[in-house]
């Protein structure tokens, strides 16, 4: 029913085939449930000790919870944004545009780290 | 471009660039339906970056803070009830599938699928902040709202929370250490009651945008307010879907 209707669809919007490509239901579907099983695995994994590795030459120590929590958040805002806001089908300006705010956002949160890190971490 | 004495018979080579022949909702300045949506939906997204600084402020005050004071991090985000906090999830996440049908059902010009779908969606919105509004009345009763109704008592002595000591078994937090689980809850709060203003101003616009729907705006192939309010929407999803494990899944063993 909906391959049907979506030919329908595109018959209709004709002007708008080459650049409005319509995504269908069984895409949203399966990203919804997707999503679902992400947002168990997570909760799943907050009660589990993950543990942490050192690593030796720069001092520095990983805890596996939190960078695992969000690597499970970054998948899921990844499905978000390609197919729920059709980036994935979108123009390359759309494209260009979502990139250029993940680094303007790594910017804002880097530079302020450096400043932190490098002379009052945690001198609060 | 050209003004309205010209006819609509031009060369035939052009596009449907001519004036008389684009559809009522395209505005003159724009040469197509096609370059009208494209710029909206570029429009859209920088207001959308403009939100990610906004809230990326807060994360980053939350990066910090946590890192300082990770005990208190830890003890304080014992007392957000789990069960809600996934609920919510899955209750956004499903609107966020509700909104793409009704953007899918604009598309495909079906009046009723898309009032359906907008319908379910600010239903679901509701929900979320119904959700919410139980955990906050939760956070007054136990004088965690920080600097107008707080205590440390439940982090300085943990068994006098019977109901999240038998879950966790907190160690009882040193004072100075107690007092930085303020700085979670004031976080807990700037940060969800943005999200929630956010939902709340979302839903206001899908009210409105359901009493548009059907009167019949969306269906007649102009569907970018529906396709931008749904990045909108999806925007609020995303941020959501950082705040609950940063905030409710701290380390829960």
């Amino acid at each position: 029913m909906s391959a049907a209707n979506a030919n329908q669809g595109h018959e209709q919007d004709h002007e708008h085939d080459s650049e409005h490509h319509i995504v269908g239901p069984m895409v949203y579907l399966s990203i919804v449930l997707a999503l679902l099983f992400f947002t168990g695995i997570t909760v799943w994994a907050s009660y589990i000790d993950l543990g942490e590795t050192r690593l030796f030459n720069t001092g520095l120590t990983i805890f596996w919870n939190p960078v695992v929590a969000l690597a499970i958040a970054c998948t899921k805002m990844v499905l978000v944004v390609l197919f729920f806001m059709h980036v994935k089908y979108s123009t390359k300006l759309t494209k260009l545009t979502v990139l250029s705010g993940l680094f303007t956002f790594i910017a804002l949160i880097g530079m302020t780290l450096t400043d932190y890190v490098s002379r009052a971490w945690g001198r609060w | 471009m050209s003004d309205s004495t010209v006819t609509a018979q031009e060369t035939a080579g052009s596009a449907q660039a001519h004036h008389g022949e684009h559809p009522p909702y395209q505005r003159h300045h724009f040469e197509s339906v096609e370059q009208q949506f494209d710029t909206t939906n570029f429009a859209m997204w920088l207001f959308l970056l403009t939100e990610v600084m906004f809230f990326g402020g807060l994360f980053m005050a939350y990066l910090l803070m946590r890192n300082w004071y990770y005990p208190a991090f830890v003890e304080a985000s014992h007392q957000l009830n789990i069960g809600w906090g996934t609920a919510n999830t899955a209750v956004l996440i499903s609107s966020s599938f509700t909104m793409a049908m009704g953007v899918y059902s604009a598309e495909m010009r079906r009046k009723g699928a898309l009032v359906f779908f907008l319908v379910l969606t600010f239903i679901l919105g509701l929900a979320f902040l119904g959700i919410k509004s139980i955990e906050y009345s939760e956070k007054w009763e136990k004088f965690h709202i920080p600097g107008i109704r707080y205590s440390t008592s439940a982090f300085t002595n943990p068994q006098s929370d019977p109901e999240v000591y038998k879950e966790y078994h907190d160690k009882p937090l040193p004072p100075d250490m107690a007092s930085k689980t303020e700085l979670y809850f004031f976080l807990y709060f700037a940060m969800t009651g943005m999200h929630a203003l956010h939902m709340i101003i979302g839903i206001a616009i899908l009210g409105f945008m359901i009493f548009r729907a059907k009167n019949d705006a969306y269906t007649t192939g102009h569907v970018t307010f529906v396709e931008n309010f749904g990045l909108y929407w999806h925007f609020v999803d995303i941020i959501w879907i950082f705040l609950f494990p940063l905030l409710y899944l701290i380390s829960r063993y």
